[in-house]
């Protein structure tokens, strides 16, 4: 039972979403606070290169080197969002194109490359990984044994972070400045929040999120690195806060339908079923969504409809003459 | 506040002011546009820091940095603008200014809030409700929940800014009541306006601003409308008084037959106006900021296209959305947003007097710049337009000769028909008055006149015939001398035909 094609599927788009879950939730952190990221896919690729080169280096017990790895792809991560955040909150670049320009210099073929090589990291598996947590006992259930219990402590934390960040924007003090910040900054600047602030955490939030999603995927999904091993899943988790309506429980569901989607080739392939050219189109997905993404955020109308925060991408001047 | 003093490039917008409200009162700052009342209270709230000069609340100096240390102090202010975030619930915009209750605490429940914000409305007469978002409420509600929020926060000092601009008369007459009662606990509460019998109808005492300076502060019983308006304008004014005219039988130059359109949320903003316009004729469109007015004047003008009915011009049909097929057809258009629509802001003022016609007079694809500026300068002369000259970048214009270029543009050609939207708004006096002896003497040229605006008393100086808009619809004021007729029709009721008898 636990073999059957839509328990695997569920099982794997778990594993496969989670990295999208945590790129999108800080994604979504950032664009809630009014500031649009569209370098998450850079900011990814240098987080799972410095996530991989910590276990490759760093010679503590498992859980401790895997533990440091994470903090370190955070950093990484944040590093890469201070970037973006000091060009369009205090210099107020145009968002849309500092975002390209991190992920272009950032990503494949860029920084995370050059880090990759020159660290010597390729074609060498991983020194530590994550792996299920839980008992044999409990992965053999039937159903949700796989889904829910054969899974590794990534993905656990990454529900957490969902419910965490829920409360969060629903709930608390900070969470209700922040969604001021991104609908009416004026608003908010005239209520004593500080505007700039703000937007700086949540964005740096929002990169330390992108860098541990990039190390979830070198560190457990596929444990290794190759240039650009993201493959547009920072693209994908862009889209995601946008068909999420900038929910982060809508994004879980999204990230593991997505993650499905990735699975779905391999494991037809491992069948024998043929759906046509399955490959294809879920190998373009990324450069679909890019597309996507870039046609949404770039319509005042469409980014209306759909409930974006009313100042998402634009940069906020105190009307002081 | 003593001896206040700000400057901006080019400006003295306060010079040396000396203001002074005391608790329980209702003081009135009055002044026409530009004359600083904005500015001073800006300064007083933290949003300006001024040049010179001290402000003192209950004796004390104060130096307020920003607009929290201002609410901090008690110092609150309405804003012409409201500054409401439009997706959030009516509680949770008070939450988030709240730096005392509910707001201090990490972890907020809105719902503390709700039954407080419902019993606070009860006091004062400010009937919300408190789950509903901002953007749900009408331009009235959400005047509402910004007094709401000023007295959440316990102000001690409650500011204005031109609060009646986008209420009916009845509803000002509600918050007159309602600003009372406020004062009436010992809270001072400024109330900024230019308009005079509203400033009698609430003030205890008026403060004259004018081209910066304090003129004079007056006990208001001590005044008279007539003593207030030579204060505020520096001589006697005479209203333009316009008596109807026999138009005779002449047919409509602009007949517009249920037309639809949609606003720019995609819900239909006009639904189904019928309208005509005489030649020669001004119609008088009145109504609160928000009804369509807008929507309908771009749609006459082929800016927004129509997705029902038909406007005609002479009976000739137009395309419907066809700017330039609506401006051959002979309508002109004086847009409200003079800087976003009425004119590129970033062009000179000669290629902004052209942009109409450049496709006529140019050679080709080139442009006859040379005699382009001649045209300019022409146009300078004849609609006394001060500018430095016909290269000056539009943008760097004021709002009245910003509009004078508009309307020499839209002069040019055969006018058979004349859309002013709100054509006067934040002009001063003399530019006004310009303003509407261009649109008396269109009128006099056998043009068709719609004139759309939210100032009553334009309207009643300009209009032969006054039409409300409501939601969208129109209704046809009988009695156009009748304030109590339009004010209940821009309130969306048909006055009772009891007295008709």
């Amino acid at each position: 039972m636990n073999d059957s094609l839509l328990v695997v599927l569920i099982a794997s788009g778990v594993a496969y979403g989670t990295p999208l879950l945590f790129a999108a939730l800080g994604e979504l952190l950032a664009e809630r606070s009014g500031v649009l990221n569209l370098g998450v896919e850079g900011m990814m690729l240098v987080g799972a290169v410095m996530g991989f080169w910590t276990v490759e280096r760093v010679h503590a017990n498992t859980g401790l080197t895997l533990a440091l790895a994470i903090v370190i792809a955070a950093v990484a991560g944040t590093v890469m969002a201070t970037i973006h955040a000091f060009l369009v909150i205090t210099l107020r670049a145009n968002q849309i194109v500092s975002g390209l320009a991190l992920t272009i210099f950032a990503g494949a073929v860029g920084l995370s490359s050059y880090l990759g090589n020159n660290l010597k990291l390729a074609d060498v598996p991983a020194a530590h990984s994550f792996h299920t947590l839980l008992p044999k006992g409990m992965q053999n259930l039937p159903v949700v044994g796989p889904i829910l219990f054969g899974q590794n402590i990534l993905v656990y934390a990454s529900w957490l972070c969902v419910i965490a960040v829920g409360l969060y924007l629903s709930r608390t003090r900070p969470g209700l400045n922040v969604r001021a910040v991104g609908e009416s900054p004026a608003a908010a600047d005239t209520m004593g929040i500080n505007v700039t602030a703000y937007r700086y955490a949540h964005t740096l939030a929002g990169g330390a999120f992108a860098g541990i999603a990039g190390a979830t995927i070198t560190l457990a999904i596929t444990p290794q690195w190759v240039d650009g091993i993201t493959y547009g899943a920072g693209w994908i988790a862009i889209a995601l806060v946008i068909f999420a309506f900038w929910r982060p429980e809508l994004c879980l569901v999204g990230a593991y339908f997505f993650g499905a989607l990735q699975a779905l080739a391999p494991q037809l392939q491992a069948r024998n079923i043929s759906l046509g050219p399955t490959v294809l189109w879920s190998n373009s997905l990324p450069y679909v969504m890019t597309v996507l993404v870039l046609v949404v955020v770039s319509s005042g109308t469409a980014r209306r409809r759909l409930g974006a925060p009313a100042a998402l991408g634009v940069a906020y001047v105190r009307e002081e003459h | 506040m003593r001896e206040i003093t700000k400057r901006f490039p080019g400006v003295v917008a306060n010079d040396g002011v000396d203001f002074e409200a005391a608790g329980g009162e209702v003081h009135a700052l009055l002044g026409e546009n530009g004359a600083g009342k904005t500015t001073l209270s800006h300064i007083l709230t933290g949003l300006y820091h001024a040049d010179e000069g001290q402000i003192f609340l209950s004796g004390e100096p104060v130096a307020f940095q920003s607009p929290r240390d201002a609410i901090d102090a008690g110092v609150c202010m309405v804003h012409q603008h409201f500054r409401l975030v439009e997706r959030f619930t009516v509680a949770e915009n008070l939450v988030l200014g709240d730096r005392r209750g509910a707001g201090r605490r990490f972890r907020i429940d809105p719902r503390a809030v709700e039954s407080q914000v419902r019993e606070l409305g009860r006091r004062y007469h400010l009937p919300v409700d408190p789950h509903a978002r901002i953007w749900q409420l009408s331009v009235g509600e959400q005047q509402r929940v910004e007094i709401l929020n000023a007295l959440y926060q316990d102000a001690r000092v409650l500011i204005l800014d031109e609060p009646t601009a986008v209420l009916t008369p009845e509803e000002s007459e509600t918050l007159f009541t309602t600003l009372r009662e406020i004062a009436a606990e010992g809270r001072t509460v400024i109330f900024i306006s230019h308009k005079l019998h509203e400033v009698k109808a609430v003030s205890d005492r008026v403060t004259v601003l004018r081209a910066g300076k304090v003129i004079a502060t007056v006990r208001t019983t001590d005044a008279t409308p007539q003593s207030l308006a030579s204060l505020m304008i520096g001589h006697d004014v005479e209203a333009t008084q316009r008596t109807a005219r026999d138009l005779g039988g002449e047919g409509a130059v602009l007949e517009v037959r249920d037309v639809w359109a949609d606003g720019d949320r995609g819900a239909p903003a006009v639904k189904g106006i019928s309208l005509a316009v005489r030649a020669g004729e001004i119609v008088a469109v009145a109504g609160v900021a928000g009804n369509g007015q807008r929507e309908l004047a771009e749609t006459i003008a082929g800016v927004r296209p129509s997705t029902k009915g038909a406007i005609r011009v002479d009976g000739r049909l137009l395309k419907r959305g066809d700017v330039r097929a609506a401006f051959d057809a002979g309508i002109r258009y004086v847009p409200e947003d003079r800087l976003g629509t009425g004119v590129s802001p970033s062009l000179s003022l000669a290629m902004n007097l052209e942009l109409r016609s450049y496709r006529e007079s140019s050679l080709g694809p080139f442009l006859r710049l040379r005699r382009m500026r001649a045209n300019a300068e022409k146009a300078i002369e004849e609609f006394d337009i001060r500018a430095p000259g016909p290269d000056v970048q539009a943008a760097n214009l004021s709002g009245g000769n910003l509009q004078k270029v508009v309307i020499a543009r839209e002069f040019s050609g055969e006018m058979k028909v004349l859309i002013a939207a709100s054509p006067t708004r934040g002009l001063d006096v003399s530019a006004v008055a310009t303003v509407h002896s261009y649109l008396l003497q269109a009128a006099g040229r056998g043009t068709a006149v719609l004139l759309l605006s939210e100032d009553l008393d334009e309207i009643l100086a300009l209009n032969d015939r006054i039409v409300v808009m409501y939601e969208g619809e129109l209704s046809e004021v009988v009695d156009r001398e009748s304030i109590e007729e339009i004010g209940l029709r821009m309130a969306g009721e048909t006055p009772g035909s009891s007295d008709s008898a």
